[in-house]
């Protein structure tokens, strides 16, 4: 019954709706009176959460594996960290120094260069250093190989002075004494490294920061570096001779006076100290990296330094336009080391050539199939498709059979007399080789999308073309062609896109003159380790890219691109 | 029944015969002569044959045995772009890439036609076919009508004598087909041109041809003009397939002069008009049209036949009335009647008696 009223009632409530809707002049209002707009919404909502809910694994996976491991490797192009990182000091005290002046850092620099070689190479992280300053400057690797072994020697000078003066200095425990807290000395003297418990984290004794500034920073370093990289008993560790060097900076600084008044442990040892230290034989730190290597006391690894201690560099990129960087800002490499523009060009050349052999060869296929009846159609395309079903390095690795000086197509070409025995063709180890075989394997890339824009054509179009007075060609050119331009953009940018990044085919069959830019992207990734000039690459590759679909969409449009229907 | 004779022919088919397989034939020994300025619509059901035929006057198709002939000169082996035979395809065939000015400026441009005649000429086409302001759309932002309007005009815009048209209407809704049809025969007839119109819509083919051919099984069944067409049938197929049509079996029991006499399998004895029985004892269909059927005893003409039947089912159809009956075993036997306000109406139930004239009877092939 209930039913039967509101049937009959609702048809008023909706034309007075209607009425009142002819008078409103507001924004329109849905029937329960909120605005139409926001139930709209509303209703939509619910289909875009289900529609994201049915994206989102994908999407996570796609985050996750794909667009946060590019964004990472695309970063890596302009990170320059590491400069400043195993170098703080040294590039700290650099900004003051003029790089263009012509004269060399002074001691300050010589003596932060010291101390965080030391660090450094107790880290062992200078042979790092070493070889990303080595793709700018041939030689910063071996010097920062023997600097790490040579400092060693610069800081015990000081050492032995101190020791000399009183064995007090020597051990270990003696300098945890003075340093250390109380509170920290009496754990760790209960600590046993056997235990298998974590060694208590060393505490610097009161007030001792200010009376022994550098010592203290110093000898936290050191601390941490043996609790927690190396893994030793602190309280039975020596220091670095790099602690001793800082004590000795300590005793001659501005805080020295302040010793007079500290009454700790070993008071009467560090007045001692205090009072023969201005008497020490002092180190020259430039000296001392001279007698190193006198590569030290030359401009060109300062200004290679000081050029690259920021954060950030554009250095790579100038890198893989076959630039430097230099003090009088970016110029071209010499004539012998420039090799990146050429690679570029010549991947976009070979990938352009690719592309026009796969339309030159794959047009008429993609017609024969479009036209064929089903059934034979189907059957030709498994053809197609069977290269796919074939392991890429099989197919690559069969056209080195076919093509080479002894192979296949020669021996052929010989046999028939085309050419002659001694002038046999090179066709592989080249650009001939590369673009024959990428063709050959990037095909049914172009068929693919051409058969199904074309499969779209009906054929009533040619012969409305022919019956209104056109020739085959005529017919052919001015109306089948202009509706397959789709399928051949499809086809071409896939191709292209491909190829342009292809890797293993050049690799296999390109020989040294056929190689693509992505083959020297898997160098500096896989043997040479420098990274940031492949993530260069890499980023200026898919700027590349990304210009020339815009390029595309601008000039074809690409709402022209079918892959099919 | 063809009476042009093969002197002022303007298409002729002589002995044409089609096979795709090698095996069978799709178009088997047709003979088919057309005046200039004849619209004649090729009518039959699918698969028929008729499609091939005007591929074959097209060009698309050769034949496989035959002479096709246009204006007195063999065609056979000229290619399809120089026959100068304008066409209209089912969907259409517009070039989805071009304008409409360009679709129409298209067969003018192969013909190496200034620009300035081009332009002119393409004007009078599309206002021919009032879509003069339409030029510069794609066909894709035309409705079907519109585009069925202006491929007729790119048919027509080289002024062909010939224009051949596959179903051009097919994909239209009623309302639109019938005005389109119009417009078709009016353009045809003002322009002189002759058409071969193919279309297995019979009444497309009754309303707008000069002549019709009724195809079936690759034969010509029948070629007459609408109204013999539909009123003589020759055959029980043609008599099936155009129109509505009530069949009785039976069997041929005397001819004698103009009538004859025919037992039919229900029970019954009924007067027809032999068309093709030439003898007693032939199985025969009996065809009438059902409003050629009586059943008010008032309005019962002079001489009829009468036959007793009961009333089955009743369609109220707007103008006239359907009205299906039980006679003489076959509960097939369709009456029509208009729709009149002293008109009865009947219900299924009713035992009537119903009649018609021996001459609107007509005895066929079995």
């Amino acid at each position: 019954m209930s039913d039967v009223n509101n049937a009959t009632t609702a048809p008023n409530s909706a034309l007075a709706a209607e009425r009142a809707e002819d008078e409103y002049t507001g924004p329109m209002l849905a029937a329960d009176g909120t605005p139409l707009k926001r139930s709209l919404n509303r209703a939509l909502r619910r289909q875009k959460i289900s529609a994201l809910l049915l994206i989102a694994p994908l999407l996570i996976f796609v985050l996750v594996t794909f667009v946060a491991p590019i964004a990472d490797m695309l970063f890596r192009s302009v990170e320059n960290k590491i400069v400043q990182d195993t170098l703080p000091r040294t590039t700290t005290e650099l900004k003051n120094w003029d790089s263009e002046g012509g004269e060399l850092p002074d001691q300050a620099v010589y003596k932060s260069l010291y101390q965080d070689i030391y660090v450094a190479q107790e880290r062992k992280l200078h042979t790092r250093l070493g070889s990303r300053l080595n793709y700018e400057l041939t030689g910063a690797s071996s010097l920062f190989r023997k600097s790490g072994r040579g400092v060693d020697d610069i800081g015990e000078v000081y050492q032995d002075q101190f020791e000399d003066l009183n064995a007090f200095w020597k051990k270990g425990e003696n300098w945890n004494d003075v340093l250390g807290s109380d509170a920290w000395l009496a754990t760790m003297k209960d600590w046993k490294k056997a235990s298998g418990d974590a060694q208590p984290p060393f505490e610097m004794r009161d007030g001792i920061a200010d009376i022994l500034p550098q010592t203290a920073n110093y000898y936290l370093i050191f601390a941490d570096f043996v609790q927690n990289e190396d893994n030793d008993n602190l309280y039975k560790e020596d220091p670095w001779p790099l602690v001793y060097s800082a004590f000795y900076d300590d005793l001659t600084g501005p805080t020295a006076e302040q010793i007079a008044a500290y009454a700790g442990p070993g008071a009467t040892e560090l007045a001692q100290a205090a009072a023969a230290a201005p008497s020490f034989d002092s180190v020259d730190y430039a000296q001392a990296f001279a007698d190193i290597d006198k590569d030290w006391v030359e401009l060109p690894i300062w200004q290679t330094i000081a050029t690259y201690s920021p954060r950030f560099t554009n250095g790579y990129f100038l890198n893989a336009v076959d630039m430097q960087k230099t003090p009088d800002g970016p110029a071209l490499r010499p004539d012998d080391e420039r090799i990146y523009w050429t690679l570029f060009k010549r991947t976009l050349f070979m990938s352009v050539c690719i592309t026009l052999s796969c339309i030159l060869l794959g047009y008429p296929v993609g017609w024969i199939l479009a036209n064929l009846p089903a059934r034979t159609a189907n059957l030709l395309m498994i053809l197609v498709l069977l290269p796919f079903w074939t392991s890429l390095l099989v197919r690559t690795s069969a056209w080195k059979v076919m093509l080479q000086q002894q192979g296949v197509i020669n021996d052929t070409l010989v046999w028939l007399g085309v050419v002659a025995d001694d002038s046999r063709l090179a066709l592989i180890n080249n650009q001939t080789g590369t673009i024959i075989a990428m063709t050959h394997i990037l095909l049914p890339f172009m068929i693919l999308p051409l058969y199904s824009v074309m499969k779209t054509v009906p054929p009533s179009y040619l012969r409305a073309a022919k019956s209104l007075g056109a020739t085959n060609w005529t017919a052919f050119w001015r109306v089948y062609f202009p509706q397959s331009v789709p399928g051949i953009g499809a086809g071409s940018i896939l191709v292209f896109i491909l190829s342009i990044g292809y890797y293993i085919t050049p690799e296999i069959v390109g020989g040294r003159t056929g190689t693509f830019i992505s083959n020297r992207i898997a160098y500096h990734i896989s043997s040479s380790l420098n990274w940031g000039l492949a993530a260069a690459l890499g980023a200026i590759l898919l700027a590349v890219v990304l210009g020339l679909y815009y390029a595309y969409d601008k000039i074809v449009g690409i709402d022209n691109v079918k892959l099919g229907g | 029944m063809a009476d042009t004779s093969a002197t002022n022919a303007f298409v002729e088919f002589e002995r044409v015969q089609k096979s795709y397989d090698g095996e069978n034939l799709v178009v088997k020994d047709l003979n088919l002569s057309m005046p200039k300025g004849e619209f004649l619509t090729m009518l039959g059901p699918s698969g028929s044959g008729k499609t091939t035929c005007l591929m074959m006057l097209a060009g698309f198709e050769t034949a496989t045995h035959g002479d096709i002939r246009l204006d007195g000169k063999s065609i056979n082996n000229i290619p399809p772009h120089k026959r100068g035979i304008g066409m209209v395809f089912q969907n259409y065939a517009l070039f989805p890439h071009m304008t409409v000015a360009e679709n129409l400026s298209f067969p003018l441009e192969v013909r190496k036609m200034g620009k300035s005649d081009r332009e002119e000429k393409v004007k009078i086409a599309l206002d021919r076919v009032q879509m003069g302001d339409f030029g510069g759309r794609r066909p894709a932002q035309l409705s079907g009508g519109q585009q069925q309007r202006v491929a007729l005009a790119r048919a027509l815009v080289f002024e062909p004598e010939l224009v051949l048209m596959d179903e051009p209407l097919g994909a239209l809704d009623k309302q639109l087909r019938e005005t389109l049809q119009f417009e078709i025969t009016h353009l045809a007839h003002e322009l002189g041109i002759t058409v071969v119109y193919v279309t297995h819509d019979q009444t497309e083919a009754l309303t707008m041809s000069d002549r019709v051919a009724v195809f079936e099984n690759g034969r010509i069944q029948q070629l007459a003009p609408p109204d013999l067409l539909y009123e003589e049938p020759e055959n029980s197929f043609v008599a099936q397939f155009i129109g509505e049509n009530n069949t009785l079996e039976g069997v041929v029991k005397e001819i004698k002069g103009g009538t004859c006499l025919v037992q039919l399998d229900g029970g019954g004895l009924i007067e027809a008009k032999p068309i093709n029985v030439t003898q007693a004892g032939e199985r025969t269909r009996v065809s009438i049209r059902p409003e050629r059927v009586e059943f008010n005893k008032d309005r019962m003409p002079e001489g009829a036949h009468t036959l007793k039947a009961e009333v089955l089912e009743f369609v109220y159809m707007g103008d006239i009335f359907r009205t299906r009956l039980r006679v003489a075993g076959t509960d097939n036997f369709i009456i029509k009647t208009r729709n009149a306000p002293d008109q009865v109406r009947l219900k299924p139930g009713q035992q009537i008696e119903i009649g018609w004239l021996a001459e609107d009877c007509r005895a066929l092939d079995a």
